[in-house]
């Protein structure tokens, strides 16, 4: 590479690297002012509201499941509180506590495998944990023992780590004893003390020094670090019920991605996910998880979205914490599932996906039929304020050199843990012949 | 390379339209991923590494399905790139649930066409990777099963033909001492025509099989409909059965068109 910085550089990174799905960066400079930024998303959409539509609500969970391989559970999740709510239904107090041990098993599962496979590569200078591991084979081993412990929470209750097939509309298909839980006491608790010991590896990496102003939106609910209800709140005065979100978000189109950006009214990109959830939720942790982040010096509120790292740990730390606590309290139930009718309705709901708030809403038929599907994940609600840290962040890099600057580009999307599977989906069609 | 001398298989891992779980089954296998990696070379994984290394490649695993023009040409060169190549689950091998769109209305499309034409193109089909390209094996299932994954990456490499069954769920219902839930409780049940390889997990977890791991061998669609008319299900509702994550295999699509003429 010549000396002389070029008046116009451009960043490209054609495929990003450990994100679920497909990706590009590029990034404009002149001289050291950055003129774009664009994270292309040319992922092909797969249409899943229109075709939706004409299903069996008793389908919808198994359905959605299939719009991300990484987090199946939130999809289930959103859908059947969202059904549940158009068609009236309430579950048993047994059913909720399942399927928060459920969400457990997916964040465990879903943080570990970014915490070291996709992301701590970056902050130790590999391209892959492959890579990572001929060096620091204790700590991969670490997290894969850590995301194992996860998916056996996920194929204890639902037969399989990717797609499950227990949840239904109103419960489960099947619910476990007490004791078919119990077997799974022993791992946790080895796991629960693998975990904090996690936070404070990572919470040992270099930061680079970057903040930013972010609104924080997520879940929030009185007594408990939320997964399945809650208002959504943001750090900026956002107070909602989750009925009323689409009179506060709106998804725009943008040329360069295949998902669509959704901005919330007023103030423009949002940062839903970890960090945000930590942020506005800390003081529901539990003990274990508050005091080993104060140990490893994150102050709430955590502005730098490089440490989310270290956010993701700690809520292992949580989720190992509170499958234990579901594990002394489950009581099986009568019945595995409430009786749903087939009627007409319409209901919505928000659940905390791996990645941030996961948002659905239904209509239905009076035969029981989707009339409409609309689907929000996490990663089309971080989209926008992706490229605006990059905007940011390649300004502070911009004396570097391209090779320096690409990876650290790299490493600031990948701060976010981007689905971009999930992200586009949901999108109007133009169809070629073909 | 191996610093013993010998070269490790080089393996490539692609993606198409999908939701990335099959792939994601490799990192599932936690006790056996570092393993493997020893066994092998993964020198194009983008899910996993930033190093992409360019071909040939000893096997190249396909994820996903064929629905933009784009992904119609890059099958083309993943395949000339591909000594061995394997398609991993219903996307790739069927098309996924995402060929639900095979049978919407061409006016509907339309209709959808003036929100925003200029941005996003895709094909009317989504279709199997076989449609394209020749395949050497197709592994099945939504999602596959990372112990035959395993199997199959072992098997190509040492040149014998996999162990991985053809019949149906039922043999694997029988073998968990299941007792059936179709003759039982009258609960329609895809079993009987689907592809083993789950190990039984709907009949297992007490409801009908949906049939994500599609047509076993030789499925007769045809008695199983009539036998879920006796349960008392509409053609509606067995062609919906039909029509999941397996829609367009031939066997199932035949079976669910015959739904709609009826």
């Amino acid at each position: 590479m010549s000396k002389a910085t070029p008046r116009i550089r451009t960043i490209k990174v054609p495929y990003l690297a450990r994100v679920e799905g497909e990706g590009g960066l590029f990034v404009k400079l002149k001289g050291d002012q950055v003129t774009d930024v664009k994270l292309k998303i040319f992922e092909p959409p797969r249409l899943f509201e229109a075709f939706l539509r004409g299903r069996h609500l008793t389908e919808i969970p198994d359905i959605v499941a299939r719009i991300c391989g990484i987090c199946p559970v939130a999809y289930q999740m959103s859908a059947v509180h969202a059904i549940e709510r158009a068609m009236g239904v309430t579950v048993d107090p047994a059913i909720r506590l399942l399927r928060r041990l459920f969400y457990c098993g997916e964040w465990i599962e879903s943080h570990a495998l970014h915490v070291f496979m996709l992301h701590a590569p970056d902050f130790l200078g590999y391209p892959d944990a492959i890579q990572m591991a001929r060096d620091h084979r204790a700590l991969v081993e670490q997290g894969l023992r850590l995301k194992k412990a996860g998916n056996r929470i996920v194929t204890l209750l639902g037969g399989r780590e990717i797609h499950p097939v227990s949840v239904a509309v109103g419960g489960f298909y099947r619910v476990p004893t007490e004791n078919e839980l119990a077997v799974l006491g022993d791992d946790l608790k080895r796991a629960l003390d693998e975990s904090v010991a996690a936070v404070r590896l990572v919470a040992a990496f270099e930061f680079p020094d970057f903040e930013q102003d972010y609104e924080f939106v997520a879940l929030s609910h009185p007594l408990e670090y939320p997964f399945n209800e809650g208002r959504l709140v943001s750090n900026k005065g956002l107070d909602i019920d989750v009925a009323d979100y689409e009179n506060h978000f709106a998804e725009r189109q943008v040329a360069h991605s295949n998902a669509l950006h959704s901005l919330l009214h007023g103030s423009g990109s949002y940062l839903v996910g970890p960090l945000a959830r930590f942020n506005l939720n800390f003081s529901r942790l539990p003990d274990v998880a508050q005091q080993v982040a104060r140990e490893c010096g994150l102050a709430v509120p955590c502005r730098n979205p490089f440490r989310s790292i270290v956010v993701r740990a700690v809520e292992m730390v949580f989720a190992f914490w509170e499958a234990l606590r579901v594990l002394r309290e489950y009581r099986q139930p009568a019945s595995s599932r409430a009786e749903v009718p087939d009627r007409a309705g319409a209901g919505c709901a928000a659940t905390e996906a791996p990645r941030g708030t996961l948002y659905h809403r239904y209509e239905i038929d009076d035969g029981g039929l989707v009339r409409l599907a609309k689907i929000v994940p996490p990663t089309s609600q971080n989209q926008k304020r992706i490229e605006d840290d990059l905007w940011r962040f390649v300004s502070q890099l911009a004396s570097r050199p391209n090779e320096e600057v690409t990876w650290k580009c790299e490493q600031a999307v990948r701060n976010y843990d981007p689905c971009i599977s999930c992200a586009t989906h949901f999108l109007q069609l133009h169809v070629e012949r073909g | 390379m191996n610093s013993k001398g010998r070269a490790k298989p080089r393996i490539a891992v692609f993606k198409f339209a999908s939701c990335d779980g099959c792939q994601l089954s490799l990192l599932d296998a936690e006790d056996e991923l570092l393993g493997v990696a020893d066994a092998v070379d993964l020198v194009y994984f983008p899910e996993v590494s930033r190093r992409m290394l360019k071909g040939r490649y000893d096997i190249g695993l396909v994820e996903g399905s064929i629905t933009t023009h784009h992904d119609a040409e890059r099958i083309q060169q993943v395949r000339r790139q591909c000594r061995k190549l394997i398609t991993i689950g219903a996307c790739a091998t069927a098309g996924g649930i995402q060929a639900l769109r095979n049978w919407q209305e061409v006016d509907e499309f339309v209709r959808a066409v003036y929100a925003t034409p200029q941005y996003i193109s895709t094909l009317r089909l989504s279709t199997p990777i076989a449609e394209h390209v020749p395949v050497d094996f197709e592994l099945r299932g939504c999602p596959i099963n990372k112990r035959q994954l395993i199997e199959l990456i072992s098997a190509t490499l040492a040149g014998r033909k996999p162990n991985i069954p053809t019949y149906s769920v039922c043999m694997e219902c029988k073998r968990q001492g299941n007792v059936c839930i179709a003759v039982a409780q009258g609960v329609p049940c895809l079993g009987p025509v689907t592809h083993a390889g789950c190990g039984a997990l709907c009949p297992t977890f007490n409801r009908g099989c949906y049939g994500c791991y599609g047509p076993m061998e030789s499925p007769n669609t045809g008695s199983l409909s009539s036998q879920f008319r006796i349960l008392g299900q509409s053609d509606q509702q067995i062609g919906r059965a039909f029509r999941g994550f397996n829609a367009w295999a031939w066997q199932f699509r035949k079976a669910s068109e015959e739904c709609d003429q009826s």
